[in-house]
């Protein structure tokens, strides 16, 4: 009995794997340069370059990203014990790209990393007085909350507008904030590295995360420091948020579907679906990429479209088919 | 006269309530038992038409309920639910004013007036007036409440578990209320209630409902007994008599 | 006490806005007095129409919310119309007739604006009643994608071109077309007065679902009423000025705090005239200190966004 409950997932994990490597080898032979995967032992020296410089810091990119944003919203809606809270729902998004902005008017001649400093601040302050209005707020209409997040949003973004506006930058910031790997090389990526780091901390603190699920009161009589656990894990995920927006732009939706298709097969153990969420979200972006590469080949889409798309309609599915139970 | 006839109501898969057929007396305090997830809330619901019914009949002296106008409706019944939060800011007064809502539609004369001095008074809340109702305690917000409801004017009154979240003494004050709107007003009260004890000591007639279904139901008397107990509850109950009231034990 | 108290709020708001309306029309007007005099005293109906239906708009959308920090653009409205523009300007160029007229503009913003609420509210009260918040999640969605293709097609467009189209999607009062005041006042003008009408059933709906409908009100039908009126209100409002979803949020939330009354008719009046005020002092603003440098829109997103903040902080130390 326990050896079949034991076998059941090696078997899937590792064909989910194949899966992944199978698309990833997919996403890093699609493109304007022709490339197959026959030559892969006698590429030329474009080729080569293209894979190097390019195709395979594009193809780590979407699997960073993707499985960064999708553990993100998985980590906020355990930390607000609300399914539909995730970065783009909270203000995190919204709150990093008006760091970008005044990033972009006050400190216009410093690095990337410095940038993403003034949008990591922003983005905490955002999320931070998002999370404290939604303490008090808990009980009484859960349901609420995603809607006044997503309005916060929409707040926020209007202040970034109004600064754009006065400083004649709307088109350049919004071309910045529109999420697109097209853009992505071997040296302006490395950013996205971050969230190994900050994966790993998710890891080690799972634990601790699954029981913060249940709620203040619970965690505490377990013995839990709540509000320390809840410091830091807000601030991974403006910290992962901000690096993903700095370098990609923002990508709507991901945190909020993927955590809760996950959920609706896995259940809502945190430690156990943490995996099989950064695992589907790198296979979402993945996929994504690549169809916003092909539909008007040799022409790109912005991969946040797609998502927009394709996002859009996996979360009205969710909301309704939660609302017909 | 109030008769349900063949009422089912189902979500999805689950029947909640289940083809049931009950009829209950006017001028009398009815009190709706049974245990959890019995369908009584709804069946409440369905009788006050604030969720409507998969298929059955429900007539009010005769009359089928769907053939009233809502406005008209609210005359003849009203209702009063688990006091959900209400996040406005109003006086008691001001509350029990919106009872006045069907006849006048907001628009208080004279006559209106009385009636709200009335129902505050009936309620021993006149100090309270001019409170506002997010300062009142549990007890005395379900007072403010059932006088909105008295201030309605209505033959027909129906409380969902008006028990909840009250100590004893509240309870009891809650329920001679009812028993006092039934004597001396002439109303017919129909209430869900929790625990027995308080449908054996103070209702006429008792329904008891479970799985969905009408289990049982009759007066008092008949109602209270270890036979008719033990299985609706499916446990031991003991019953014992002090004073001409009976009382279920049920603690083992 | 609160009666008084509440009339001289009302009393001092409306010399405040007479005042407000004469120093308008007179101040600096560099010699030139009947033009600028004719000029401006056009836009007073304006600065009314669009201050009374955006706030009457909002106050309906929250009572039946319950929620004082939504307001009906929530449902994507805005992004609608942001989109239209950006389309119109994108597929069809600077010279199609949908830019250069505004009458057709208008006309066409408005009936997608109303006729897609509708479509949105006619689904959701057939196939999911009371559900309200899926409704308003849905729009908000909707609008969310809305925006995200905005935006693509603005990175799109010509630097030069962007300029005119961006002017297009923020609120000003600088550019509305008299013609076009007319028609408006003759849509919002009875709405307007319905809605005054049915404050006493309005107040009721505080009371939740279960209470209006044991006092006798259609609660499904009423709402489907007022969803869709307030959204022609704010259709139109957005199709003769642009995007001001942050003006009726500022006027209803003041006037919840100046009048501390749940009583509709007292917050409609007050909430309006408080937005009329701010339309007023903000349009004097632009034009004599910031000399037409930034437009209404811009004033209202940046003081609307702030105070939403402020209101969100404050919630919760309530």
């Amino acid at each position: 009995m326990s050896s079949t409950k034991r076998k059941t997932p090696v078997v899937i994990y590792s064909s989910l794997m194949l899966l992944l490597i199978g698309i990833s080898v997919v996403s890093l032979f699609t493109g304007v340069q022709d490339i197959s995967i026959r030559d892969i032992f006698q590429l030329t020296e474009v080729q080569k370059l293209v894979l190097v410089t390019t195709r395979i810091p594009r193809t780590i990119s979407l699997i960073l990203a993707g499985s960064t944003l999708a553990v993100s919203g998985l980590l906020m809606q355990q930390l607000t014990q609300n399914k539909f809270v995730s970065p783009t729902t909270a203000g995190t998004m919204a709150s990093a790209r008006l760091g970008i902005v005044v990033a972009m008017i006050y400190f216009s001649h410093t690095t990337l990393s410095q940038k993403t400093g003034v949008a990591f601040l922003f983005s905490l302050l955002g999320t931070f007085v998002f999370t404290l209005f939604i303490r008090t707020v808990k009980n009484k209409k859960a349901v609420m909350i995603p809607l006044v997040g997503l309005m916060f949003g929409n707040i926020v973004n209007s202040l970034s507008t109004y600064l754009a506006v006065q400083y004649e930058i709307v088109q350049n910031a919004s071309s910045w904030m529109q999420g697109n790997f097209a853009l992505i090389s071997s040296n302006n990526y490395q950013l996205l590295f971050l969230s190994v780091p900050l994966f790993l901390i998710i890891y080690l603190l799972a634990h601790y995360f699954t029981i913060m699920g249940l709620g203040k009161d619970v965690s505490t009589e377990l013995g839990i420091p709540y509000a320390l656990l809840e410091l830091i894990g807000i601030t991974v995920v403006s910290l992962a948020t901000s690096a993903i927006i700095l370098t990609v732009g923002s990508i709507p939706f991901v945190g909020i579907v993927i955590p809760n298709l996950v959920s609706l097969s896995k259940g809502d153990h945190f430690g156990k679906i943490l995996f099989p969420t950064a695992f589907f979200g790198a296979l979402f972006l993945l996929f994504s990429d690549i169809l916003s590469r092909t539909l008007i080949f040799p022409y790109e889409i912005p991969i946040s479209l797609i998502i927009g798309v394709v996002g859009s309609v996996l979360f009205l599915f969710l909301l309704l088919r939660g609302e017909s139970q | 006269m109030m008769e349900v006839e063949n009422l089912t109501k189902s979500y999805g898969e689950t029947i909640v309530v289940d083809n049931v057929s009950l009829s209950i007396e006017k001028g009398k305090l009815t009190a709706c038992i049974g245990p959890n997830g019995a369908g009584k809330s709804t069946l409440l619901e369905m009788i006050s038409r604030l969720i409507s019914q998969d298929t059955g009949q429900i007539y009010i002296d005769g009359n089928e309920v769907k053939t009233w106008k809502r406005g008209e409706f609210a005359k003849r019944l009203s209702v009063l639910k688990q006091t959900n939060q209400m996040n406005v800011r109003l006086t008691v007064r001001e509350l029990v004013s919106f009872g006045r809502f069907p006849y006048t539609k907001g628009r208080l004369n004279a006559h209106c007036h009385e009636v709200i001095d009335n129902s505050l008074n009936y309620l021993g809340l006149i100090d309270l007036q001019k409170r506002y109702i997010d300062t009142l305690s549990g007890g005395q917000l379900q007072r403010a409440l059932i006088a909105m409801v008295l201030c309605q004017d209505t033959d027909y009154i129906l409380l969902d578990e008006p028990l909840n979240n009250l100590d004893m003494s509240f309870g009891v004050q809650m329920m001679s209320t009812l028993r006092r709107l039934v004597d001396e007003l002439g109303k017919t009260v129909i209430t869900v209630v929790h625990d027995i004890n308080f449908a054996a000591s103070y209702a006429d007639n008792i329904i008891a409902m479970k799985d969905g279904k009408l289990f049982a139901s009759g007066s008092t008397d008949d109602m209270i007994t270890k036979s008719v107990l033990d299985d609706l509850y499916g446990m031991d109950v003991e019953i014992i008599e002090s004073k001409g009231t009976k009382y279920c034990l049920y603690y083992t | 006490m609160k009666r008084t108290k509440n009339n001289l709020i009302f009393v001092m708001l409306m010399s405040s806005i007479i005042l407000f309306v004469y120093l308008y029309l007179t101040v600096n007007t560099r010699g030139h007095f009947a033009f600028a005099f004719r000029l401006r005293s056009q836009r007073i109906i304006p600065f009314f129409l669009v201050g009374f239906s955006s706030t009457v708009a909002t106050i309906v959308f929250q009572t039946m919310t319950q929620n004082v920090i939504l307001t009906p653009n929530i449902i994507g409205l805005d992004s609608l119309y942001i989109l239209l523009q950006t389309v119109v300007f994108f597929f069809f160029g600077l010279n199609h007739i949908l830019v250069t007229n505004h009458h057709v503009n208008f006309i066409v913003s408005l009936l997608l604006m109303i006729g897609g609420s509708m479509g949105l509210f006619w689904l959701f009260f057939k196939k999911y009643p009371g559900k309200i918040y899926l409704m308003l999640m849905t729009g908000l969605i909707l609008g969310t994608f809305f925006s995200s293709f905005t935006n693509f097609l603005q990175v799109l467009i010509d630097p030069n071109d962007f300029e005119s189209l961006f002017a297009r999607t923020i609120a000003s009062f600088n550019r509305v077309d008299v013609t076009l005041v007319t028609i408006s006042l003759v849509i919002t003008i009875p709405i307007l007065f319905y809605l005054f009408k049915q404050s006493a059933t309005l107040d009721i709906l505080h009371l939740g679902r279960a209470y209006a409908l044991s006092l006798g009100i259609q609660v499904d039908q009423y709402f489907l009423k007022l969803f869709i009126l307030v959204s022609v209100l704010t259709a139109v409002s957005t199709a003769l000025v642009g995007p001001v979803s942050f003006l009726g949020f500022i006027g209803a939330n003041i006037s919840y705090r100046l009048f501390k009354t749940y009583r509709h008719s007292i917050l409609f009046l007050g909430g309006s005239l408080i937005s009329v005020f701010f339309i007023l002092s903000g349009q004097m603003l632009v034009e004599h200190v910031f000399k037409l440098q930034t437009t209404l829109g811009v004033i209202i997103q940046f003081a609307g966004g702030i105070y939403f903040l402020i209101i969100l902080l404050k919630e919760r130390t309530n």
